[in-house]
């Protein structure tokens, strides 16, 4: 019901709580980040202005850029590595396992590690990958090399690899979701209308399940962009994210409007990033009923 | 003719933004009566019960019950109850913890072993003993039907309201609980006020019955009044069914009125001094047409279109001379020989001008 | 069983083994917990459970899992007092700048945490909120409200409004009504959700990272270790966590199973 004088001393003890909250804690901190981002470094201080020589130097200094750069990359690969291996689980989970209570099951399982901890499930590739770690020693062991190799760990690829594992679930939950609400008689007017297994998939399976590959891509570059534990753990020298960036300009670095411009930046991706998602997905939205 | 009234709507309106559920509308329901909102679904009969009900409040207007002004009340301080369309049972109780729930509210704290003691009795008011401790889920949809009733009664309020309790039904158990109902009111001796959008549960049911449309009143009055003496086309149409025929007026003749209907004269019982000189609508029930008549009754030449067959009657579609539209008639099986009734063939049935219903003015309402 | 086409028999293959991939590492860690040796590779040295007590006799690994379940419970708790009337209100009421309200809830969600961290940093030091375990509470709390809100939300659309009615009709006050027939019913969604904030908040480091002060929660606790170096407790510790982590699973999915 719209609030009008009647509802509204009903809808304001409920309200008042959650609305003070929220604004005084949440949206007014973002909002001084941003205007943060616009202050003067003079070191050791800050003072509050209005320049955008923040941002100037983020989009300029090949510093800044490199890292920007390779951290769209990194959640690039990452989401695309988590598609790769969550559509075949996803799409075998909603079609070819029976009965239910399996399936269930099953899902249940690909969830249960989202709530084992992140940092744990990224520390896991430390010791697997590591010099003396879980796989050196296994193939060093087997006799399939003589000394252990320091390739798989600190590099790119680690950081890609440990980021999917992490994040696979989300990318498939959404995917789930959406192709078990398929209805199953589709597919079987599609064959029923000559239509082979394959063709079905590309002509009715996939347009029909766009809406779960959108919104489980998002998610999974979203937190891969922000993430800085992997890179810490797993990455190299060339392994710099920017949220490691985001943490030294208020750590070390001590220069606060510079990493709230960064801050800012990664905020607007994010907040566009969703908007076009949810656009993309109100168009592409179709009723099955 | 209505005892003392117990719930009067008084100039109660209800607007949702720019659009009128119910216009400023006077109802009065007596002490005892079985009334029924009829009408087609947007018609505002949910809405005035909802505004009875107190899950509405009325944009303009006074709702009084028992006397007493309860306009601005909340549902919780209104002397009537509620059986939902849906049943609105609580999914997470068992079917006496249910019934109870209304005797076990703050404001209403009935003794526990009083508590028991009433939902026994309700459960045996609607033949349920022995389903206490079963769940909604496990009940079919009488025995929620059933359970919903009992819960709205248990409180024992001076009026019953029910919102389509027999909707959600399949035809056979509808007709049980009809009977039910029908019992139940005449038991507790309660005021029912009823919404339904099916005539024959209203014409089967009700004392009185308020035919409504686009939310305002069209017509109240008891059944066989409604049948007979419809006061528009939209009542004669919605209340059983009705040939709708615009007519010429020809004239007194005689104690009858005269009207052209195509190439006919048609006689009706309609005073002559109430005839308009503009055009009129004739209403002709289907069961009113008939293969013999008096000797004042009017007879109408057709040619057979389509015949239906519906068990021991027929429903025959005509075409009259001079008339466009299709004019049903419905007939025993028995009245007939089957040579009469082949397609293209002619037929000359009877109507008695008392049968013929006259609508003059606003053909629309 | 029909037999299995090649592409069939790919996909079995493919989500078999996405599903080893999402376990090994599990495994890997609970099976070096037990390893007798300083490095974690193979072959395995034999079996200790040396590495439970080096854990259990580190009182700053046991002061943060101390602060991590305090910190969790009260956040937890917050956000629900907060996240349940707003979705509350938000079911129940139209007015201007329910989305901009709704999405503002929901965006620490999908943004990384860091910048939720800093943005909260920036805030508390300017109005005097030291950097402190309490600092992390309400940052936790507000930075969760968006799971609360969105579970319990989309538990009281699917609620029969109608039965709200029916519980007023039969007398009962909105407060009554709330307490015996709106709670039961969303009462998974709370429950559901709650776990969630808790786990999420054991785990959480981003925000905590910029809003802790000298005593630190878990996650910071061995974040900081491994930034050192590996020591085989952590797979002790984290082997404890694992099984944790699986008994609040159970735990939920026994107390969510819905009764209806």
């Amino acid at each position: 019901m719209t609030v009008d004088r009647r509802s509204l001393p009903g809808f304001a003890a409920l309200f008042s709580l959650p609305l003070a909250w929220v604004i005084l804690l949440l949206i007014v901190p973002y909002g001084i980040m941003i205007s943060v981002s616009f202050w003067t470094r003079q070191f050791p201080l800050f003072y509050p202005d209005f320049q955008f020589g923040n941002f100037a130097q983020l989009f300029s200094d090949p510093q800044y850029t490199t890292v920007i750069l390779r951290t769209l990359k990194i959640a690039a690969l990452v989401t695309a590595g988590s598609l790769l291996l969550g559509y075949p689980l996803a799409y075998f989970l909603a079609f070819t396992v029976r009965p239910g209570s399996l399936r269930n099951l099953l899902y249940m399982s690909v969830i249960v590690p989202l709530w084992v901890s992140y940092l744990l499930r990224a520390y896991t590739w430390k010791i697997i990958l590591g010099t003396d770690g879980a796989l050196n020693s296994l193939l060093v062991s087997l006799g399939i090399i003589h000394a252990p190799l320091d390739i798989f760990l600190y590099n790119q690829t680690a950081m890609v690899i440990t980021l999917v594992y992490i994040f696979v679930p989300f990318m498939v939950m959404p995917l789930y979701t959406v192709l078990d609400n398929i209805p199953k008689r589709l597919i079987e007017a599609s064959e029923d209308l000559g239509v082979g297994p394959f063709m079905t998939f590309i002509q009715v399976i996939l347009p029909l399940s766009l809406g779960g590959v959108i919104a489980g891509s998002t998610m999974t570059f979203c937190l891969a962009f922000g993430d800085f534990v992997a890179p810490v753990l797993v990455g190299g020298p060339d392994g710099t994210m920017v949220a490691n960036l985001l943490q030294t300009q208020f750590g070390a670095a001590l220069n606060w409007p510079l990493g709230s411009a960064l801050a800012t930046l990664v905020l607007i991706l994010v907040l566009v990033l969703l908007q076009i998602s949810s656009r993309l997905d109100r168009a592409g939205r179709i009723n099955m009923t | 003719m209505i005892s003392k009234p117990i719930v009067s709507l008084e100039g109660v309106t209800k607007t949702y933004g720019n659009f009128t559920a119910l216009h400023a509308t006077d109802l009065s329901v007596g002490e005892g009566e079985f009334v029924t909102l009829l009408g087609p679904s947007g018609c505002g009969k949910t809405t005035t019960l909802r505004l009875v009900g107190g899950f509405e409040r009325a944009s303009a207007g006074r709702v009084v019950i028992s006397g007493e002004d309860v306009t601005s009340r909340p549902p919780y301080l209104r002397p009537v109850n509620t059986v939902f369309q849906d049943y609105a049972l609580f999914p997470h109780m068992s079917v006496s913890q249910n019934i109870a729930y209304g005797l076990s509210v703050k404001s209403n704290n009935v003794p526990r072993a009083e508590q028991a003691a009433r939902v026994a009795e309700a459960l045996e008011l609607v033949g349920l003993e022995g389903m206490a401790d079963r769940r909604p889920e496990e009940l079919s949809g009488g025995q929620r039907q059933r359970v919903a009733m009992a819960r709205a009664v248990v409180r024992r309020p001076r009026v019953l309201l029910l919102d389509e309790p027999l909707s959600a039904l399949d035809v056979k158990l509808r007709e049980g609980m009809q009977v039910e109902l029908k019992r139940l009111h005449r038991e507790l001796g309660i005021t029912f006020i009823m919404v339904t959008h099916d005539q024959t549960e209203a014409l089967a049911l009700s004392d009185r019955i308020v035919v409504m449309n686009k939310g305002r009143i069209a017509q109240i009055g008891s059944p066989t009044e409604l049948y007979d003496n419809p006061s528009t086309p939209y009542v004669a149409d919605f209340i059983g069914a009705a040939n709708l025929l615009d007519a010429a007026p020809a004239g007194p003749d005689g104690g009858f009125t005269m009207y052209r209907l195509g190439d006919t004269l048609i006689r009706s019982a309609q005073k002559p001094s109430l005839a308009l000189a503009s055009g009129a609508m004739l209403g002709i029930r289907p069961e009113r047409l008939l293969v013999s008549g008096s000797e004042v009754a009017n007879r109408l030449s057709f040619t057979i279109k389509e015949v239906l067959f519906h068990g021991d009657r027929l429903k025959l579609e005509l075409m009259m001379r001079g008339v466009d539209k299709p004019i049903f008639a419905e007939l025993a099986r028995t009245v007939l020989a089957s040579s009469q009734t082949e397609t293209g063939s002619h037929l000359d049935l009877y109507v008695e001008p008392s049968d013929i219903l006259v609508f003059t003015g606003g053909h629309a309402g | 069983m029909q037999s299995l086409r090649w592409w069939q028999k790919g996909l079995v293959g493919v989500s078999l083994g996405v599903l080893a991939f999402l376990y090994l590492p599990i495994a890997m860690l609970i099976l070096f917990s037990f390893n007798d040796s300083k490095v974690t590779s193979f072959p395995l040295s034999g079996f200790t459970l040396h590495w439970y007590e080096a854990f259990l006799a580190n009182e700053g690994m046991l002061r943060a899992l101390w602060n991590s379940l305090v910190v969790a419970v009260c956040a937890t708790l917050v956000s629900l007092v907060v996240g349940v009337t707003a979705a509350l209100a938000l079911d129940r009421y139209d007015f201007p700048g329910k989305r901009l309200f709704q999405n503002a809830i929901l965006l620490p969600l999908s943004l990384p945490g860091l910048v939720t961290g800093i943005a909260m940093l920036n805030f508390y030091k300017q109005i005097g909120i030291p950097q402190s375990l309490t600092a992390v509470v309400i940052g936790h709390a507000t930075a969760l409200l968006g799971v609360v809100v969105s579970q319990v939300m989309a538990r009281l659309a699917k609620l029969n409004r109608r039965q709200l009615e029916a519980s007023a009709d039969l007398g009962a006050t909105p407060v009554e009504t709330f307490r015996r027939v709106t709670l039961p019913s969303i009462r998974s969604s709370v429950i559901g959700s709650a776990l969630l904030c808790f786990t999420l908040s054991f785990d959480e480091i981003p925000v905590t990272y910029f809003l802790t002060g000298r005593e630190v929660t878990l996650p910071i606790y061995i974040y900081s270790t491994l930034r050192r170096g590996i020591t085989p407790e952590i797979n002790a510790v984290g082997s404890l966590i694992v099984a944790a982590s699986f008994i609040l699973i159970i735990l939920s999915v026994t107390l969510l199973r819905d009764r209806r």
